[in-house]
Parts: structure tokens; sequence; C-alpha cells
């Protein structure tokens, strides 16, 4: 799968940044050129934080309207204000409580911050919805990397933090989970 | 390094930098600035490079201490956001003219949206009214080789050189393949010249008239010349586009299938612009449709408004980032050709940005606004500016404003007769950048205010960089540490209390003393010094944490909502009374102190 445009929305101290840099290395290792952009400043201090992921053969760091192939939703109250990004035939994944009303994209939702308390967790609701999202697109080639990629980045990017990877690693497998259920 | 790697554009021009041998870096933090510095000291202990990189007290000392790296033949840069080039102005201007010996790069940010900042401004227009050439990059990677082109121009030229990135060049990602670094080999030589370095107005006249001969040369030097990206496409009309733009245009072109019949030239560097293409674009091109952030500098330059469509003429918007949406249709207008479907985002929503759970400065708000009700309460630039939510903000104006505007409310009500209270609150490293100036004056001139010095030690908003009281610099190094007790007091304020804001109960009465003191004796100054909750590099003892819970005696009215917001007090409709998020919650256990029920309780 070559060029893929998609928008991760959330608030801040959610770890969008993170989630964006995982899969943004993902792509690297993949020898794909990518390019992200996110808010940074007064957003992250709990306002809405928006991050344009971009991989493939492109030059401008931002997704335009209508272009999004997928929108990765950490807060389910960001969906009114960031599907505009969508292309008509693009996926939403959601964190949220119950599935939100939806026509349209496809929409697949977990309950993340739910498991992630149970987890004893509560940082780890990134990695849980990044799992499931996965494994709910890679399957259909509708993402652009597959599970094991991104689990071999994040083993590399965590290898010198033990417990920091295994505590990222299940929550992503918990994801996961979910995700092929 | 050899391998493609993930560096934001801060990081990437930091690697420019070191890349091309520079020696000297100082910088104050300011998004979307910051990360240039961090990056750079980050680089230095990687490599080991013999390299002086510090957080200068404000923008103004950064720059005069890597100009005067530069006069002894070093390379050296400073880096800073649009708003800090102002405090920078003053030496930047007499640099231009003076000149330089080692290559000397002068990075102002600038914050197009604006996302993070006080203005749109545009640094290029600074560049401009300094005579200084600017470099207007595209993406990160175009900005960590526009780094080494930059230096490379001042020295050829002997003139400082501006790199003007905006945040989306220095707060985006892209995959890099560095450069290798080469260390610097020079030795300082400060050769002694006090007609140049130290010229009086008479010789400035000299040196102004060869700055202006250095111009004309720059705006035909070969290597930053615009460029013709579509080689091969023809027509009466053509784009220009200059920095972010360029890249939108780049894209948008393509989709629109417009690459191959409509010429897109970037401009680099579009001060001074370069004249044998000013004049070559106007005879070959009947339309030009001009795109840049966020003035019309190159516009302006070309000087044929009945040809040219951009800001001037009132095609392209003047305020605002031009998005790549924006970018698209205004293509699409200017060729004749249908454009994309318009999908318009919704207006407004969303959350406003608010004081982190556990803020020592909302507990500082919620103590001003108790001792001083009727108050007003200038504040300065920094997280706290937040406190705008909690009613404790009435003015935000610049760095260390807070102080002289205290200072200035206090003497036009006393010319009335009149006496508020007025408590102004300024961060720790605010006040270090610029508010002991106004705070000495403001003693001199017997003004009568409370100043809460929010000391949660560390420059929190742009990412927890040191301050001088911190005792470590750039790269956690090492450094001396300024008492900021001793330095309130060597201004020659009586009334110096240190508090801590999370103490609710003991820190209102400090708040009281200090109101009662500046009403008969002058300036009180208190320092509320409790660390910031998300500084992971804070070493020293934190408060102990107490967890909280809602009792039934909460009666739903609101209080701890409307004057204490903490995110983590959520009013849950259903019950009709406040719970307690525990996703969100930092166990700081203020708010036991601010229900007048006294419905929110420590878990024992
Ligand atoms: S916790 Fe106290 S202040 Fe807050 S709503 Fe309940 S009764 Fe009112
Ligand atoms: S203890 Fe109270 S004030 Fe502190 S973070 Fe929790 S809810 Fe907010």
């Amino acid at each position: 799968m070559a060029n893929q445009q998609l928008i991760i929305s959330g608030v801040g101290g959610q770890g969008i940044l993170f989630v964006t840099r995982l899969l943004a290395e993902t792509a690297i290792r993949k020898g794909l050129a990518v390019m992200t952009s996110e808010t940074h400043g007064m957003a992250q201090r709990g306002g809405v934080v928006i991050s344009h992921l971009k991989v493939g053969d492109f030059a401008s760091p931002l997704v335009r309207p209508g272009c999004a192939d997928g929108l990765l939703a950490l807060k389910a109250e960001n969906l009114p204000l960031h599907r505009h990004f969508l292309r008509p035939a693009g996926w939403v994944v959601v964190n949220a409580p119950r599935a939100p009303e939806w026509t349209g994209e496809t929409l697949h939702s977990l309950d993340a911050d739910r498991l992630a308390l149970e987890l004893g967790n509560p940082q780890a609701l990134n990695l849980l919805l990044l799992g499931f999202a996965v494994a709910r697109l890679a399957p259909a080639a509708a993402l652009f990397c597959s599970l094991d990629e991104l689990v071999a980045t994040i083993e590399h990017r965590l290898a010198a933090k033990g417990v920091l990877l295994a505590e990222s690693l299940k929550a992503l497998r918990l994801g996961i989970e979910r995700g092929a259920a | 390094m050899s391998e493609r790697m993930l560096l934001l554009g801060n990081d990437a021009m930091a690697h420019g930098l070191v890349e091309n041998g520079c020696s000297v870096v100082a910088s104050y933090p300011g998004t979307p600035a910051s990360e240039i510095l961090s990056g750079v000291a980050q680089w230095q202990a990687r490599y080991q490079l013999p390299m002086h990189v510090e957080w200068a007290v404000n923008e103004k000392v950064a720059l005069e201490i890597a100009y005067a790296a530069s006069q002894a033949g070093l390379r050296a840069a400073t880096a800073m956001k649009q708003v800090g080039l102002n405090v920078a102005s003053d030496p930047l201007m007499s640099a231009a003219y003076l000149g330089v010996k080692g290559g000397f790069l002068v990075i102002s940010a600038d914050d197009p949206g604006p996302h993070s900042s006080q203005t749109e401004q545009d640094s290029r227009l600074t560049a401009m009214a300094a005579k200084v050439p600017v470099l207007d990059p595209d993406s990160p990677e175009h900005a960590r080789r526009l780094t080494g082109l930059g230096l490379e121009l001042s020295e050829a030229f002997e003139v400082p050189v501006m790199l003007r990135p905006t945040t989306r060049v220095c707060h985006a990602n892209q995959d890099i393949l560095p450069g290798a670094v080469h260390p610097a080999v020079r030795r300082a030589d400060f050769v002694k010249d006090p007609q140049r370095w130290a010229a009086t107005p008479v010789h400035r006249y000299r040196l102004h008239l060869a700055l202006e001969e250095k111009l004309r040369k720059i705006a035909a030097w070969e290597p930053t010349a615009p460029q013709l990206l579509n080689p091969g496409s023809g027509g009466r009309r053509a784009v220009i586009a200059a920095g972010v733009a360029a890249a939108h245009a780049r894209e948008i072109m393509q989709d629109l299938g417009l690459w191959e019949v409509l010429p897109l030239w970037q401009v680099v560097q579009p001060y001074p612009l370069h004249t044998a293409f000013i004049e070559q674009v106007l005879a070959a091109y009947d339309e030009l449709l001009v795109l840049e952030e966020t003035v019309g500098v190159i516009e302006m330059q070309l000087a044929d408004r009945g040809r040219v469509r951009g800001k001037r003429s009132g095609f392209v918007p003047e305020v605002g980032e031009l998005l790549p949406e924006t970018v698209a249709r205004l293509i699409a207008d200017f060729a004749a050709v249908p454009g994309e479907l318009s999908v318009t985002a919704p207006a407004g929503g969303g959350r406003r940005p608010t004081l982190c759970p556990g803020c020592p400065h909302r507990a500082s708000f919620y103590a001003i606004k108790r001792a001083a009700p009727r108050g007003i309460y200038p504040s300065d630039i920094g997280c706290y500016t937040l406190g705008l939510n909690l009613g404790g903000v009435d003015t935000v104006l610049c760095m260390g404003a807070a102080v002289s505007q205290a200072a200035g409310f206090y003497h036009a009500y006393r010319l009335s007769g009149e006496l508020p209270d007025i408590v102004a609150t300024v961060g720790d490293s605010t006040f270090f950048h610029a508010g002991i100036p106004p705070l000495i004056d403001a003693v001199v001139q017997d003004a009568r205010f409370v100043l809460v010095i929010l000391d949660n030690s560390t420059t929190a908003m742009t990412g927890n960089q040191p301050t001088p009281a911190s005792g470590c610099g750039a790269g956690g190094v090492p450094t001396a540490a300024v008492d900021m007790e001793a330095l309130v007091a060597a201004c020659g304020v009586k009334f110096c209390r240190v508090g801590q804001p999370g103490d609710l109960p003991a820190f209102i009465a400090l708040m009281k003393e200090a109101v009662a003191f500046a009403r008969t004796d002058g300036v009180a100054v208190v320092i509320a010094r409790q660390p910031c909750v998300v500084d992971r590099s804070y070493r020293g003892a934190r408060p102990t944490p107490r967890a909280v819970t809602v009792s039934d005696a909460c009666n739903g009215c609101r209080y701890c909502i409307e004057q204490f917001e903490c995110p983590a007090l959520v009013y849950d409709e259903q019950r009709q009374r406040v719970v307690i998020d525990t996703l969100t919650c930092s166990d700081c256990g203020v708010c036991t102190a601010v229900c007048p029920r006294l419905a929110i309780e420590e878990i024992p």
C-alpha cells in the first residue's frame, strides 16, 4: 500500500504525538517517505490536539479536508470536529464507551478508557486503541503497515526501557485481541 | 549518521547547525522554536562536539552572545520565535550594519495561524527592515539544507542571515537523511577594528552604503535564486510560492492536473528578491499568483500591482495560515479549473485549553481572587495566561509587561485619587526574561501592587526548559543558580515572601498580608513556589499526594467548577453533583479547601 493520509485526534495528555511517532517510524522502517504535523503549545494543555500523518509521496505536511484515508479518534467528542477531513470511503476508529450513531464511513469503536482502567494503566489507552485499529484495518489492507511491523517498531523504540516496553506491549496486545474479536 | 530518521523540523535545523560547524548557539524558548536549541544540545552530546550551547535569559542576550562569537570568527546561531525577535531587534538592526565574520544565522520561527502566539507578524518584514537576507524553508529537510546555505551566504557577504521557518516546518516531522557532521576547527580570533565594531554615526553611514551594496549582490547570488519546479510547463500565467505554501502548491497542482501547464516558481530567498527574477517573470507572464505567509513580502518587491494577484490585491487572505484547502481554492480560481469538492470545517467547538489538573497556578489564581476580589489582574506570557478561564487574568501584552502594567495602572488610578488592589502575575522564566527592569522602576517610582511570581521552577509552556534559578542549562549540564529572593530584595522590594500555593489556606492568608502591605507600603512580592506537574526533569521533592472524593454533602452548586475549574472535577448530570475523574485527577488535594460545603474530602 503506497500513499496514505491519516488524522489522529484527541486532547492534550493522551499521547497523540507518541502514536503518530510510532506509525511514522514504522513507515520509515518500511522504507516509505513520511511527514507528520502536530499541534504543540496551548492545545496541549487539555485542549484539542490533531496530528496529520502522510505516508508516501507528499510535499505538504497537512492533510486537506476530504482527503484523509482514516481518522483515529482518541476522544469521541472530536468526531464531529475532524470528520470533514475524511474522504468518502475512509474509515474511523474511535475510543468511545458505546459505538456512536454513525452513517457514512466505516466505523470501529472501542471503550479504551475502561479497558485502560482495568489494566491499571490509564496512560495506555492510546496503545490500546492503536492495537485495536491495526487489528481491524491491517487485514483489510486499509493501513500502510501490519501488526508485526508495528510491534517491531515498539520493541525497537522501547528496547532500553524494560518495564515500559512490557506494559506497552501488554496494552497493545489487549487492543489487538479486541480488534480481532 | 547514514540512516533515514524521523526528525522534527526544529531538530533538523539543529542538525544542520552541527553539520556546518556552528560553535556557539544561544536561544530563549518560545513556541514554535523551542526545540531548536534542545536539539543542538542533544546533537552536541551525541557527537561530543566542542560547542557552547545555552538557554539565554532572553532573546536579546541570546543574539548578542552568538553575534560576539561570529565577530570572533566562529560560526554562530541564535533561535527564537517571531515575538522574541522583537526583543532581539535592537542588536539585530545594528549587527546588519556592522556585519559578521563567522557565519551568523538568526533563526526566527513564525506562527501563522497563530497557534501559540500573540501575533502573526512576519519575521521576513523585520529582515527587510534590518536589511538582512532571509531564507524561507518549505519542510524540515529544506530547513536543514538552508541552515548550511544560510551560513555560507552569511560568510560570503559578511552579513547576518535570517532563516525563517514557520510552525508547519518547525513542528512537522519528516524522514531525513542527516548530513555528515563537521566539527568546528576554527579558533576564536577577534580582530580589533573599532571603526567597524564600535562605529560612531559617521562611520555607520558608510556601513549603510556598504550594506546596500551587499544586498544588491545578494539579489544576484546564484545558490539562493528562485527555482522553476516544473520545467517544461508553459503559458502566460505562473504561480510564485515560498515556504510551506510552496509545498502545498506542489502537491495541489499535481492533484489538480496543473503540473504540466502552470509554471510553479519557488522563492527560497524572499528578501532581497533576485533582481533578474523580477525582470524575467514580469516579462514572461501576464499574470502572477503569489503565495506566501504571512505578509506580501515577495509581492511587494514585484511591484506590479496590475499583474500580480496576492495579498495586496485582495486575492489571497492577509490573515491566518495559508491552509492547503485555501491554496487549492486559490490555484483552481487562478487557473480557472474546477477545484476540489469543498468540505468546510465545523465552526468552533472542542475543548478550550486549561491549566493541568494539579497545576499550582490554579491554586495561586484562586488565592489571588480571594485576597483581592475586586482587584485588577495584569498577567503575562506563559501557561498561566490560562488563568483567564479562572477570572484571574485581565491583561496579557508581552514578556514582562505584567510588572510595568501593574505600575502603570497604579499611577493612572493614583492620579484620580483611587487605589484599587492590583495583583500582577508573572512566571519565573518570564520574570528573569523581562520582569526585573520594570520591578526596579516600580520600586523607584513608589508604585503599590502585589507581584506574584508563579515559580514552578521551569519554563513550562514551551516544554520545560530550565530557568536561571534551575542550576542546570541546555542538555542538563550543571550551572550556577540565581537566588530569586535575593534578587527581588536587591531590587529594593521590602516585602518578599515565599509560599506554597498547594497549601491553599496558608497561601490565601499570605496573599491577604501582601495585599494589605501593598495598599500602604509599596510593592509586595509573593513567590508562589511549587513544581510544574508535567516537568519530568524536576528532581526536588513534590507535595505528598492527597487523593480526594466527593461526599453526599455535595449539592451540585458548581462553585468548585466555576471558581476552580480543575478539569478533573466533573459535573455528573445524572446524579446532579460533582464527581472526581480519577483518570485525570493528580491527587493534589487542593480542591478540599475550595468547596464551601466541605464536600470534597481527602481519602484517608
Ligand atoms: S463539591 Fe462543593 S462546590 Fe463543588 S458542586 Fe459540590 S457542593 Fe458545590
Ligand atoms: S485533587 Fe482536586 S484539584 Fe487536585 S487534581 Fe484532583 S480534582 Fe483537581
